[in-house]
């Protein structure tokens, strides 16, 4: 058997992210009460010049509360947001220097994709030709010149969502604002799409907030993810040190798949205990033969999940689910399976990390 | 080079699919349909065209006797009547100006603020349309005299105007609060003033409703004769108040040219504002929220 690689490569990231100095986002204090129940509580992010970080949370945590607030659409009840150094809680959303991309993308149906992307500049006054020229411009990076006339009902979903984009680069902003700005896409054009954002985002160097749900979307794009859990921001660090040294029990679950199980790891055996032991499934290793630290493990069920299968074992201290490559195994199959690497929780937070005999 | 010739597109394509007695049975009811359709909604209009063109027209004769233009001479020629048109096409589009300055921010109101009685409000403006109109139009006239607005233009407007501000707050409003606040948002965000919003994004996204509503009070003003007689006699006489003088004084082909003279804005008005909305942008709109 072989050992299965972490499911979610994290990118290199290009610019390692440097001390916030003037540029870029800061956010503290943030406050906001909505139908009597405290939403975001006391919100701190601060996001660099030029960087890249989602807000990541499950449904119903504030992220596009957080958003709102910083887009100027909702008012905060305490706290400040500054962009690039400049104070802008006080201002109207046509006063900041962010622009948005909405979930649905709010494109006005009744405008061509041109007069869309041209709007923004239409209101700065600009000349009928100056505005031409920069539509042009950023069409072609979203690489939609082609449909500049067209209205956007005419426009697929994929290329809606990039008009969308194009809308919101065209004002050039200090902060781009997107909102699950690919949840309304099918899975491939998901991919290439988020892709095409990185891509542009880096080129032009805009800071930029993405709110989502989705942890590999989070993961494949940002220079940083804060990781949102009822109305807080629960870790705040880069996709590879999220997925190897979560901070809490949270985000341990919530990123990646873990196995929660009640005791404590001693040389390889799970003993009963009052801590929360979280085992990576790439972190139990199966092996056909007798093997040190390994113990003894009953197959029950096979999960096939097309590049790799997830094998549901019953060990004697223990259930455990193991990503494995390579054969398919069957339920009953007789094997070796050994802990390499455990985190262990205290209250919710990691208090210890155990890497087995390597 | 070879031809190929597909085997099983030879048959297949000269095979038809038999009658049916289902499908007789359907095609029988279309047709009974189309015929109802035409002897209740055409035969009028028909006979309303035969009619005024007709000059003798003995009783079981299925055409007239004689054909003439004499009756639209008639009516041409009438000075009275080209009064009434003449009132009647200045009365209706300056009560929709009036209806429309006066509904519109209501309507908008009314679908994007949340105001103590709004629903009252609302309702209330149904209630004016309940009661029976004659009753409304007594009560209005003695008050007329008082403040002397009897036949008066100002007393006419006031009248068509009443007759209009059901359509002109309640179809707009639906149409503002159909605008999606994303939408308005996003306009917003680009740095669009509150007003400027309203003119570029949320005004045109409501512009069919606004027109549906424009269009059924321009018909409303049009159509209104008892408030108009009542109000404007015999200072002031529309078309369709005209109309009651001529169905008693000339002959009924008289009051056949005038129907369909009277019809005609109407039907012109229709046919625009059906190309408009339903081939417009109302349709393509309605995809994208
Ligand atoms: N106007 C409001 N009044 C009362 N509660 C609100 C209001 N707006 C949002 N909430 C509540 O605030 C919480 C956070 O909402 P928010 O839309 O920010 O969640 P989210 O993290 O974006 O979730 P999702 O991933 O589902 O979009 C939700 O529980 C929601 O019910
Ligand atoms: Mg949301």
């Amino acid at each position: 058997m072989t050992i299965h690689e972490p499911l979610t490569e994290p990118p290199a990231s290009t610019t390692e992210p440097g001390a916030a100095a003037g540029g870029g986002l800061t956010i503290r204090g943030l406050h906001k009460i909505l139908g009597g129940r405290t939403i975001i509580d006391n919100l701190d992010l601060s996001v660099n010049e030029g960087e890249l970080v989602s807000l990541l949370g499950p449904s119903g945590c504030g992220k596009t509360t957080t958003l709102r607030m910083i887009a100027g659409f909702l008012e905060p009840d305490a706290g400040s947001i500054e962009v690039e150094g400049q104070e802008v809680s006080h201002l109207g959303a046509e006063n900041r220097p962010s622009a948005m991309v909405f979930q649905n993308y709010a494109l006005w149906p009744h405008m061509t994709v041109a007069k869309n992307i041209g709007f923004p500049l239409k209101l700065r006054k600009m000349s009928k030709a100056e505005i031409n020229d920069r539509v042009e411009t950023v069409l072609e990076l979203v690489s939609l010149l082609h449909h500049k006339d067209s209205k956007p009902a005419r426009i697929s979903g994929g290329e809606q969502q990039r008009v969308a984009l194009a809308r919101a680069l065209v004002q050039e902003p200090k902060l781009l604002l997107l909102d699950e700005p690919l949840s309304n896409l099918d899975a491939k054009l998901r991919v290439k799409v988020r892709e095409d954002i990185r891509k542009i985002q880096q080129e032009l160097g805009i800071t930029t907030v993405i709110v989502t749900h989705d942890q590999e979307e989070a993961m494949s794009m940002s220079d940083r993810i804060a990781v949102m859990n009822a109305g807080r921001i629960e870790q705040y660090s880069t996709p590879e040190a999220l997925y190897a040294r979560p901070e809490t029990e949270f985000v341990a679950t919530f990123i990646g798949s873990m196995n929660r199980v009640e005791g404590s790891l001693n040389n390889g055996l799970i003993s009963a205990g009052g801590d929360i032991l979280g085992i990576r499934p790439e972190d139990v290793i199966l092996h056909d033969v007798p093997f040190d630290g390994a113990l003894p493990a009953t197959v029950e069920r096979v999960v096939p999940r097309g590049h790799f299968q997830e094998v549901y074992l019953r060990r004697a201290d223990a259930q455990l689910r193991s990503f494995v490559t390579g054969e398919l195994m069957q339920p009953g199959q007789q094997t070796y399976a050994e802990i390499r690497k455990a985190m262990t929780f205290r209250d919710g937070r990691l208090v210890a990390e155990s890497g087995a005999a390597r | 080079m070879a031809i190929i010739t597909d085997s099983r597109t030879g048959p297949a394509s000269r095979t038809r699919r038999p009658l049916t007695l289902d499908s007789m049975v359907r095609s029988a009811l279309v047709v009974l349909f189309v015929v109802l359709m035409v002897v209740f909604i055409l035969g009028p209009l028909l006979w309303l065209g035969v009619r005024a063109f007709a000059g003798n027209w003995t009783f079981p004769n299925l055409l007239p006797d004689d054909w003439t233009l004499r009756w639209w001479q008639v009516v041409i020629n009438d000075g009275a009547l080209g009064v009434a048109v003449q009132n009647s096409l200045f009365f209706a589009p300056l009560t929709v100006l009036v209806s429309a300055i006066i509904c519109l921010p209501a309507a908008y109101a009314f679908a994007r603020f949340d105001f103590p009685g709004r629903r009252f409000f609302l309702i209330s403006l149904f209630a004016t349309n309940a009661f029976p109109k004659m009753g409304l139009f007594v009560t209005l006239a003695a008050l007329f005299y008082a403040l002397n607005l009897m036949n008066t233009v100002l007393g006419i407007l006031v009248v068509h105007v009443l007759g209009t501000v059901v359509f002109m707050t309640w179809i707009p409003a639906a149409a503002f609060a159909a605008v999606p606040r994303n939408l308005e948002e996003a306009a917003r965000d680009a740095g669009a003033s509150k007003l400027r919003v309203f003119a570029s994004v949320t005004l045109p996204m409501a512009l069919p409703g606004i027109i549906v509503a424009a269009v059924m009070s321009f018909l409303a003003s049009f159509d209104e004769a008892q408030g108009t007689y009542l109000v404007g006699a015999p200072a002031f006489m529309t078309m369709p108040t005209q109309m009651y003088s001529l169905v008693l004084n000339y002959p009924t082909q008289v009051a056949a040219v005038f129907s369909i003279l009277l019809a005609i804005p109407s039907v012109a008005l229709m046919l625009a504002a059906h190309k408009h909305i339903l081939g417009g942008q109302l349709a393509e709109g309605f995809q994208i929220k």
